[in-house]
Order: C-alpha cells, then structure tokens, then sequence
C-alpha cells in the first residue's frame, strides 16, 4: 500500500504544482493588457488624480509580483476581486467598498448552475455510454456496430453548436417538449430545473457519450484478445457473461480514466452550450465577460475552469493507479 | 413537461435545506449503499452464485440506478398520465414481446436452423427495432407535406430533406468509389477496393471543399460583402413564398446573397483553419524533433512549458488570449484574424509536440540515424531528411485530427463573437447572426434552414475528415477484431 500512497502523493504534488503554475500564466497573461484597470474603468475622460485614487484603491501601484501574490491570496479565500464591469465611478469614489459587485457575487450562483448541468450530463451519459460501449464490443463489426461507429464520429466530429441547433429545432420547435431557453431562477422546483436543464444536457451527452463509447469498445476489444478471455469462451459461457465479468472489471482502468477525461472535456464543452442555450452558467458568464473585457472575471473564470480541469485529469490518474491490482498488491 | 417524478417536492425542501452538492453526493452515497444491498440480496438467492458475487460495487449501484430510474418513468407514466412517455414505454415492451416472438417463430419455421437456434435475444430484439423504425420512416416520409389547412407539415419537410440528404451522400460515395475502382493506376484503384463507404465520401467532399475553397470568386454568384437589394429573402427561391430566384438561399439580415457568402466561408473558414494547422505543425514537429535528437535542457523545458499549456483547456485558454489580443489589434494595427491564427497555432502546436516527439524519439535510437551522425550530418539534415520522412505517416494521420479540432476552435469562437470578424464571411458568424430563423421552423421550414446550412458546411467537413483518418488508422494499424 505504500507505493501507491507514494504514487498518490507524487501526483497531488504535482497537480498542486501545475496549477500554482498555470495561474502564474493566467496572471501574466492579463498583465500584458496595455493600460491598466484603473484607466479601464473610468474610461477616457479621466483626470489622473481619480486614476490614482483607484489604483491606490485597487493596489495596482504595487509592484507586479507583490501583486500576483496578493491576487493568489485572494483567489485561495474566494476573494477574486471586484467585478469592473458593474463597477462604476461612484463605487470607487465616495461609496462604500461594500456596494461593489465582486467577482465571486457573480460566479458563486452561475458556478453551482453549472455543476448542477454538469452533473445531469453525467448521470446520463454515463450510464449510456457505458452501455453502448459493451454493446458495440459484444456485437462488434455487426451492422449494429457499423452505425453506431457512423453515428458517433458524426456527433464528435460536428461542432457543438450544431447539435445544439439540430437538438432545438426537433425537441423544442417542431415537437415542443422540451424548452429551447434554459432560463434558471432561485427557488425553482427540482423537476422545473431538470426539465429547463434536459435540452443542454441532452446535447452535452451527444458528445460525450460518442467519445465514452468509442473508447469503451476499444477498451473492452483490446482486452477480449488476451487469453483468459479464450480461456472463458471455451469454457462456453455467453459472450455477454465474458464481457461483463471476465472483461470488464479488467477494463475498467480505461474506463474510469475515459469517464474522468470526459467529464474534463465538458468543462469546454459547456461553454458553447451554454451560450447557445442562454444557460446562465460559469462558460456564458465567461463568454460575456471576454466580450466586454472584465479582467478579474476572465481570469477567475479561467482559474476555475483550469483548476476543474487539473482536478479532473488528477482524478482519472489516481483512480487508473487505484483501479489497477498489479499497483495495489505489489509482491 | 414530458415527466413527472414522485420526488419533487422531497428534493425541493432537501436542496433547500442543505445545499445542492449535500443533496447530490447523500444521493450518490445512498445509490452506493443501494449497490451493496442489492449484491448482498442478489449473490443471497443466486443459487449458483456467479453473478453477484463477484460483481463490482460500481456495476451494482448502476443497477440500482437503473432500476429506480426504471420505476420512476414507470410511475410517471401510468400513475402520473404522461402519454407520449406511456406510448413509448409501450412501444418499448412491444418490441421486446416481438423480439422474443420473432426469434421463437423463426427457431420453428425453420425446424431450428443455426441461424435462430443461436441468435442472442438482444440481437432479435436488434432486427425487430430496426424494422420497426424502417417502416415508421417510410410511413413518414410519405406523409403529405402541407396539412389540409393548407400550413406545412415542417416535421415531414426536414424528414424528408434529411433521407434525401442520407441518400444522396450514400449515392455519392458509392459512385466515387466506383469510378476510383475503374479509373487510375494500379494503387489508387486498389486503395478503393478495399476502401469503406463512408471514407471513399469523405475524400469526395473533401475534394468538393478544396474547389469551392479555391474557385469561390469564380463560382459565388455575387460578392461576400456586396450588399444588395433586398434583405432578409427566404431561401427556395420561391416568390409566393417569399424568395427570389435570383438568391437561390436567400439574403441575410442586411441584404448580402447567402449562397456566395456560404461558397466565400469555405475560402475563409477552412484556408484560415487549414493555415493554422500547418504553422501549428510547422511549431510542433520542428519543436518535437529538435527536443528528441538533442535531448537534455531543452527537451526538459520544452516539455514541462508544453506540460503547463495543456493543462489549460484550449477553448478557455484561447478565448482569454483572444480577449487580450482584442485589445492589442487595433493599437498596433494587426487584423484580430491574425492573431487568432497564431494563438490557435501555438495551442495546438503543443498536442503536436507530444506526438512528434514521441514518434522522434522512437526514430533517433535507430541504427541509420547512428549512421548519419557518424558521418558526421548536420542538425538539419538529421531532422529533414531522416526523422521527417519516417514520421510522416503518423502526423499526417494526426495532420488530419488537428485540423478538425483548429477548424471547430475556430468556428467556436467565431461563434461566439471573437473569432473571425466581419466583414469577411465565416460559417461559425453565420449561423450566430441566423440563429434565431430556427424558431420560423414550423411556418417556413426554408427560412429555418439557413443557420442550419452554415453550421452543417463545418459538421460536413470534419465528418469527412474524421471519416478519412479513422480508415487511415484502422488501415495502419491492422485493427482487425
């Protein structure tokens, strides 16, 4: 058990370690913007001393290290900074600090929508795929194969704006069952949410369900030529029997791993989606903010959005280490 | 709503009560539990004991899931009187009746031929299904048109434009192929003999793109910024419906021809992604290779810089660049579009990297590239006339891989308002801009197609990209079960 404690441990550091670095990258490279917040805020009219004030204010007169470290500070007691976007002259000038609109006001609510159509996604992708994946690999080259490898290179290879317009026209316009605009309030009831939540998710999965199942099959192939497998067909059980108890717990390293590197690859994915389906999550609010160039909220964003995705990506490596018996029972 | 669950308000109250991730990880917690239970009470009356016994926790909780699932649908159907979710529970059990009865009149008929005697039920229950939805896509697509009020059917419409669509590519392909078997010399013709239906399309279409791309001014019957007449014209180039035959698809919001600005997309669009890619592989190889013949500091501290890039997702990283970018451009008088190449460039050229790299260290170790340095070759010719030509089979497969993820980058940003910028007419703008024409659907269905036309040219494309790489793989690596 020690070794793969160590392993564990090398790997935590590590994923530690890249993100301290990647937010040294997302800081630097905000700080190439020409100008700096304070004249970004008051705009072109401004006299210096106000732009002084603010940068006083927002401690944009230290210098840039001193800054980053503060911002890192910051970031790690959820304090990302005010919003410039709703911030205005008066709330600098005269108010008090407690009216400005923090990044975190804006983040926290669309953070949990997202998660919460994250999730959707994956309860039902999940389970699909897998399915789909032991189906194909059971009656592999089959006509049954055939399309679904057709079909899944389709639906990984459009973009997902496409789907998403495709799912909209057939779920919400032609046949109305579902609504096209997933307009998500405080104090809905769980099922309203779902339902307004469905038509993103549904096209969330699309996607990766299509990559899921994909390396579900080839996954659970590979492993079908090895000699045990042969060893089980001649003993004469089923081909479903061989696959799902002789294959699959072998598999399910790839598999975790695939699961885990999808879920990461929502994280991307939800953005489109979420623009097209005026989801109001972390991506639109993401997209928004790259528009009108809110800095601290690009870079929070970026910040949690990479920090899901390390997150991720450690996870699947810990649960392959975790899931193989040949690192949990060293000899 | 198309269902109703019996928890509603439990949930409800539970979110409200502790928060959405307390819910959902009790709820995970509980599903486990569930798991275990139904392991325990399965391997208990499992008589032989082989099923449940040895069945992973995560196998049994799925179960379990599947059959609370099961029993919600179930009770939303019948005991909350969903009907279109009743019919298709019905439909379901149908089908599976069918299946088994198919199965067991074929065993007879046939005085239990190989065929039916081992056929798996999921495999009859496979064909029924399938001719289940055959004949309802027949009965369908036969459906009148216009209802007798004399309103489109737009349901029947798409139906009927998505067959003939499945059609006509399938036709396509199959000729291609054809005409590849008999015309040519003896490779090429034997390349398509073994060639899949779906790969033989896709280097039709990407034939069909490289002209388009190449000849648009000479084939776009107007201008892409020529703004004329008559805006917002609905495509089918019908008058009483609103068309006009001189714009075959119609006009958009400002009147520019849709057809010429779609043929003008394939120059800007796919020339701007197929730009990146190649200074994406021009960074990534020349990279790669050079840190796997030399090794030592710089391999080191390319790899980890490499390693740090990719651990920002592309999108996320590339749209915070293009926001500072967007900030750069006007002052120092760059077009965005630049940028963005670049940007893009330098994202991907790191996935290239890891495989040029990887492939380049398998290369130097070889006794020819011993050879060449002991007589004593130069860096340059190491990389180019002994490494390149042994990488080039796997990086022209991944050539094609990258250019597809450049492509739906690019067009996802442009979709989202920060990639390619107007006026030069871009797919991922377009369907942006025509969005909202998709709502028309069940009064015009032509009118709804457009957004669907610009962001079906890029689907279009890197499905035959995908088409051609995936038989490349499978060619190369002799996957055969």
């Amino acid at each position: 058990m020690g070794s793969v404690a160590r392993i564990i441990l090398q790997r935590l550091v590590l994923g530690l370690l890249t993100l301290l670095v990647v937010s040294i990258v997302i800081f630097t490279a905000v700080n190439m913007l020409p100008g700096d917040f304070a004249q970004a805020i008051l705009g072109q009219g401004a006299t210096p001393e106000a732009v002084d004030a603010i940068r006083k204010d927002l401690g944009l007169d230290q210098p840039l290290v001193v800054r980053y470290f503060d911002w890192l500070a910051g970031a790690l007691r959820g304090d990302m900074g005010s919003s410039f976007a709703q911030a205005n002259f008066a709330s600098f000038v005269g108010a008090e600090a407690g009216e400005r609109v923090t990044v975190l006001d804006q983040i926290a609510p669309r953070f949990s929508n997202t998660m919460f159509l994250a999730t959707v996604t994956a309860a039902i992708a999940v389970p699909i795929s897998l399915f789909l994946g032991v189906l194909a690999a059971l009656y592999r080259n089959s006509v049954f194969d055939r399309a679904a490898n057709i079909f899944t290179l389709t639906s990984i290879s459009s973009p997902e704006f496409f789907l998403a317009y495709i799912l909209i026209l057939f779920l919400a316009v032609l046949n109305p069952v579902l609504p096209s605009l997933s307009n998500i309030f405080e104090g809905m009831t769980f099922a309203d949410r779902l339902e307004k939540t469905l038509l993103p998710a549904l096209t969330l999965t699309l996607v990766v369900t299509a990559h899921m199942m994909r390396m579900t099959r080839a996954a659970i192939i590979n492993l079908l030529a090895s000699p045990y497998i042969e060893m089980a067909r001649l003993k004469g059980i089923s081909p479903m029997r061989v696959i799902v108890r002789h294959a699959l717990p072998n598999a399910l390293a790839p598999i975790i791993n695939v699961v885990a590197l999808n879920l990461a690859y929502l994280i991307t994915g939800v953005v489109v989606i979420e623009v097209v389906f005026v989801y109001p999550g972390i991506g639109q609010l993401f997209v928004d903010s790259v528009k009108i160039r809110d800095i601290p909220v690009v870079q929070a964003c970026c910040l949690i959005f990479a920090a899901a995705y390390i997150l991720l990506n450690l996870m699947a490596d810990i649960l392959s280490i975790l899931s193989n018996p040949r690192l949990r029972h060293p000899k | 709503m198309i269902f109703e669950s019996p928890y509603d308000n439990v949930f409800g109250d539970l979110i409200e009560a502790f928060g959405v991730f307390a819910v959902i990880l009790a709820v995970l917690a509980l599903f486990t539990f569930a798991g275990f239970l139904l392991r325990g009470i399965g391997s208990a009356f499992d008589s032989r004991g082989e099923t449940f016994d040895e069945m992973p926790l995560f196998l049994a909780s799925l179960l379990a899931v599947l059959i609370v699932a099961s029993l919600t649908l179930l009770w939303s159907a019948f005991i909350g009187g969903r009907d279109t979710l009743r019919f298709l529970i019905l439909l379901i059990a149908a089908i599976a009746a069918f299946g088994w009865l198919f199965r067991w009149a074929g065993q007879r008929l046939t005085n239990n031929a190989p065929r039916f005697r081992d056929m798996p039920y999921g495999v009859s229950f496979g064909y029924v299904l399938a001719a289940v939805v055959l004949i309802w896509s027949v009965w369908f697509y036969f459906q009148p048109v216009v209802t007798e009020q004399g309103t489109p059917r737009a349901s029947v419409v798409f139906f009927r434009w998505a067959i003939q669509g499945l059609l006509i590519a399938a036709v396509l392909g199959t000729g291609f192929k054809e005409l590849g078997k008999r015309v040519g010399p003896g490779w090429s013709r034997k390349l398509f003999r073994t060639m899949p239906l779906t790969a033989s399309f896709g280097i039709l279409v990407i034939i069909a793109y490289a002209i388009v791309a190449i000849f648009a001014p000479l084939i776009a019957p107007y201008g892409q910024e020529q703004v004329l007449g008559a805006a917002n014209v609905v495509p089918g180039g019908n008058p009483a419906l609103g068309g006009n035959p001189e714009f075959p698809l119609g006009t958009d919001q400002i009147g520019r021809d849709i057809l010429s600005r779609l043929i003008y997309g394939a120059q800007n669009t796919v020339g701007i992604a197929f730009a990146t890619t190649l200074l994406a592989f021009f960074i990534g190889a020349s990279l790669g290779f050079l840190a796997a013949t030399l090794g030592g500091w710089l391999d080191q501290l390319v790899s980890r810089a490499v390693d740090v890039l990719m651990a920002i997702p592309s999108l996320i990283f590339a749209l915070l660049l293009m926001t500072i970018a967007s900030v750069w451009a006007p002052r120092l008088g760059i077009p965005l579009t630049v940028f963005m190449v670049v940007i893009i460039a330098v994202i991907d050229s790191t996935r290239v990297y890891r495989l040029a790299r990887a492939v380049g260290l398998n290369i130097v170790v070889m006794d020819y590239i011993e050879a060449a340095k002991l007589r004593g070759e130069g860096l340059t010719y190491l990389i180019f006339k002994e490494i390149l030509p042994n990488a080039t089979a796997p990086l022209l497969a991944e050539f094609g891989l990258r250019f597809c993820f450049v492509f739906l980058t690019i067009a996802a940003l442009s979709f989202l308002g920060v990639g390619i910028q107007p006026p030069l007419a871009d797919w991922g703008t377009m369907v942006r801009d025509m969005a909202a024409f998709i709502n028309f659907a069940p009064f015009a269905p032509q009118a709804a197609i457009t957004p669907l036309l610009a962001a079906g040219a890029i689907a279009l494309l890197t499905v035959a990209v995908n088409f051609v790489v995936d038989w490349m793989l499978h060619k190369s690596s002799g996957l055969k079960e």
